[in-house]
């Protein structure tokens, strides 16, 4: 049911919001999240993103099922980029739509807590002075977020 | 066995994929990793913090005791930074 979308392009999440909710009446919630690259003082000049094709698809897919079977969803939509990405462009974007809000936040956090420590994707920054600083490292904090999911309800 | 290096793995190995025939006694990943860390100082860099590296069969994550027969492809990468 999920739409799952990795690509090297621009997105734009008006119309994936709008997308979820056009022709139906029975959505009562849409949540999306967008991240962007951010410019850390000044001192980035972009982001090069690597991803692993197919797996990438195929774990973001397997962690929509989770959500799905987790709570009553009525669609869900995920988008990431790969490539160079410059600072105050969007990176990823991920929107759930249900009948209540509550399903559609929970929703919408785990699956960014999930593309944050299992969707294949690895970010590399390059910095301002044309340093290749290289990749950057994951955070524990990812890993911590996205265990409150793997508890039981 | 097809084998696929992603980020800073790729950089250490020198090469983004390659075709792997390992010998019968490795049978999980984490014999592959051992095998192939003997393989060249770029490897033994590559995977010289074991647990630094994450690896996937066929596209699915696993552990280090996972048995590699029967698998078609393996990867391997640092931990995920996307999102």
């Amino acid at each position: 049911m999920a739409t799952i979308r990795v690509q090297g392009q621009d997105f734009d999440p008006g119309v994936e919001v709008e997308a979820l909710a056009r022709g139906r009446t029975d959505v009562g919630a849409v949540v999306s999240f967008v991240g962007y690259c951010r410019d850390e003082g000044g001192s980035l000049a972009a982001l090069d993103l690597e991803h692993y094709p197919g797996m990438a698809e195929e774990e973001i897919a397997r962690a929509a099922d989770e959500a799905e079977a987790r709570w009553p969803l009525l669609g869900a939509t995920v988008i990431h980029r790969y490539g160079p990405i410059a600072p105050g462009e969007r990176i990823v974007l991920v929107a759930v739509a249900a009948e209540h809000r509550g399903a559609a936040f929970a929703a919408a956090e785990m699956l960014m807590d999930y593309l944050k420590t299992r969707a294949p994707f690895w970010k590399r920054a390059i910095r301002s002075d044309g340093a290749v600083e290289g990749w950057i490292e994951s955070k524990k904090e990812d890993d911590q977020s996205a265990a409150r999911w793997s508890g039981a309800d | 066995m097809k084998a696929l290096y992603f980020a800073w793995v790729r950089e250490r190995v020198g090469r983004a994929e390659e075709e792997l025939n390992p010998p019968p006694t490795v049978e999980t990943v984490g014999d592959l990793v051992a095998w192939l860390s003997g393989r060249g100082e770029g490897y033994a860099r590559a995977f010289d913090k074991p647990a630094g590296v994450r690896a996937a069969l066929d596209r699915v994550h696993v552990r280090r005791d996972a048995s590699i027969a029967g698998a078609k492809e393996v990867a391997f990468f640092p931990p995920m930074t996307g999102g």
